[in-house]
């Protein structure tokens, strides 16, 4: 097949843009090192609404108006709407897709869909199936506390390995070549993850459960193509924390494909300084997301990066097996991003 | 059958590998915050009944049950004003040992599931956390009370 590489790998032959993006978060997202890149910092955690739940919705209805705001184009021009989210039924994407009223297909992977979102949306537009995508990713650190954890005030320690989930909402519009002026980027390539899991149990280490199916998803991706991780300007993870990067390196190195750690990032570790708190670093769906919208594709609109892979890292954690004492199985999915001159 | 013992110890191997690279919590210092902070505590509750029995001329038992009250109000206040979650993220067990933990555990849950309502959401989750703790303690109270009933 012409557009496909190897055992997982997608080529856009056409090379969908990205036109324009957004992010919206929370208020302690809004006092790290990302503050002034974000296009909206929220002043209070429940964003105004009654519910957290209604926060995220909101959050995310907003970053999707944002970003559409800044391609000068309305919600009837886009063609579908991808997006999800960490809660059950995926519900604040479901509660912003039905007051944006743009065709919507609910994406779970948890923290790892946005890029799933992207790989999926580049090959609508590629396939000529739409004109413009919007592909979204939220999270909200309070309801995603009450679905995985514990009530906010409970008294608790988090363990170092822990991590902190974000509160934000980042998008994407994706458009086919041509349609819009001057896009940020394209996509060239994507690689679906498989599933791996290599026993992690341990809830609080989501770093340590992600971390093998990270390394699955880029060695796979190197022995498809050809590719050495050289020719990146960086390779970036989405919420490994300070565990799973130790990890991945560790276990790409010993699977063959050595990893250079200056060319390395992870979205968790770049949202948070270490005053913050935050212990292993951030994660989340928002946690990619927002740091792909305000950090990664400027820097590849302006040039200073030039070719980058970006790899969402999903725990794909349910409450009720955990307890059931089923292991927890890890996916990332890749995508190849480039700017364009 | 070859395959899968490789698979197991390349899982092992991970295993050895995660073990290695994550950061233990720090237990002697956790340890001397829970100690002195639960100490603390401790001491409070035993100036709370001392004084309950000399200025309130309470009975032990009276005294025992003020003081209970009087803590767990505390901790639903402190709980309630958003102060006792940072507390306890220093103290740990130091907080969660003493009836003020019972309190926190009851108090959070009520307050986390107000948005679903009164019955469905503080109501039903009210002893999501506390529950286990009500059933197996006072189970094993009725247990000890057969056999002290029976054996003595």
């Amino acid at each position: 097949m012409a557009n496909r590489m190897g055992y997982q790998t997608i080529l856009y032959q056409n090379r969908p843009w990205i036109v324009s993006s957004a992010s919206a978060v929370g208020p302690r997202e809004g006092k790290g090192p990302l503050a002034d890149r974000f296009d909206l910092v929220a002043q209070s955690a429940d964003f105004g609404q009654d519910s957290y739940e209604q926060a995220e919705a909101a959050l995310l209805r907003e970053s999707c108006r944002i970003c559409l705001g800044k391609a000068n184009l309305g919600e009837k021009s886009v063609d579908a709407m991808l997006g999800g989210d960490l809660l059950n039924q995926i519900m604040p994407s479901s509660l912003a897709a039905r007051a944006l009223k743009i065709p919507f297909l609910g994406m779970y992977g948890a923290c790892s869909t946005m890029s799933e979102g992207l790989l999926v949306g580049g090959m609508l537009v590629d396939g000529g199936y739409a004109s413009r995508v919007l592909c979204t990713a939220g999270s909200h650190y309070a309801t995603a506390e009450r679905q995985f954890r514990f009530p906010l005030e409970y008294g608790n320690q988090r363990t170092p390995a822990s991590q902190w989930t974000v509160t934000g909402a980042g998008v994407v519009l994706l458009a086919a070549p041509g349609a819009d002026s001057k896009p940020m980027a394209c996509l060239t390539r994507a690689c679906i993850g498989r599933i791996v899991d290599m026993g992690v149990t341990d809830a609080n280490n989501m770093g340590a459960a992600m971390a093998p199916a990270a390394a699955a998803t880029l060695c796979g991706y190197f022995d498809d193509t050809g590719d050495t991780p050289q020719q990146f300007d960086r390779i970036i993870t989405g919420d490994l924390g300070s565990v799973g990067s130790g990890l991945l390196l560790e276990w790409c190195g010993r699977m063959g494909h050595p990893l250079p750690e200056e060319r390395m990032m992870d979205c968790g570790l770049t949202i948070f300084d270490s005053a913050q708190d935050s212990h292993a670093g951030g994660s989340g769906c928002g946690c990619s997301a927002v740091v792909l919208s305000a950090l990664i594709l400027p820097k590849l609109q302006s040039g200073e990066w030039r070719r980058v892979l970006f790899m969402a890292t999903g725990a794909l954690l349910s409450p009720t097996t955990s307890m059931q004492g089923e292991t927890i199985p890890g996916v990332a999915h890749a995508v190849v991003m480039e700017g364009v001159q | 059958m070859q395959q899968s013992r490789s698979k197991q110890q390349v899982m092992a191997q991970y295993k050895e590998l995660v073990a290695r690279l994550t950061p233990k919590s720090k237990t002697a210092q956790g340890c001397l915050r829970a100690f002195w902070v639960g100490g603390l505590i401790c001491v409070l509750g035993q100036l709370i009944s001392d004084s309950a029995r000399r200025f309130l001329e309470m009975s032990l038992a009276q005294a025992s049950l003020f003081t209970s009250i009087v803590l767990v109000f505390a901790t639903a206040l402190l709980t309630g004003v958003g102060i006792f979650d940072k507390l306890a993220k220093y103290a740990g067990a130091g907080t969660v040992v003493p009836i003020t933990g019972f309190a926190n555990a009851m108090v959070s849950p009520a307050m986390e599931f107000r948005p679903e309502g009164l019955v469905l959401g503080t109501g039903a989750r009210l002893f999501t956390i506390a529950g286990p703790v009500l059933v197996y303690g006072i189970s094993a109270s009725v247990l000890v009370g057969l056999i002290y009933y029976f054996v003595m």
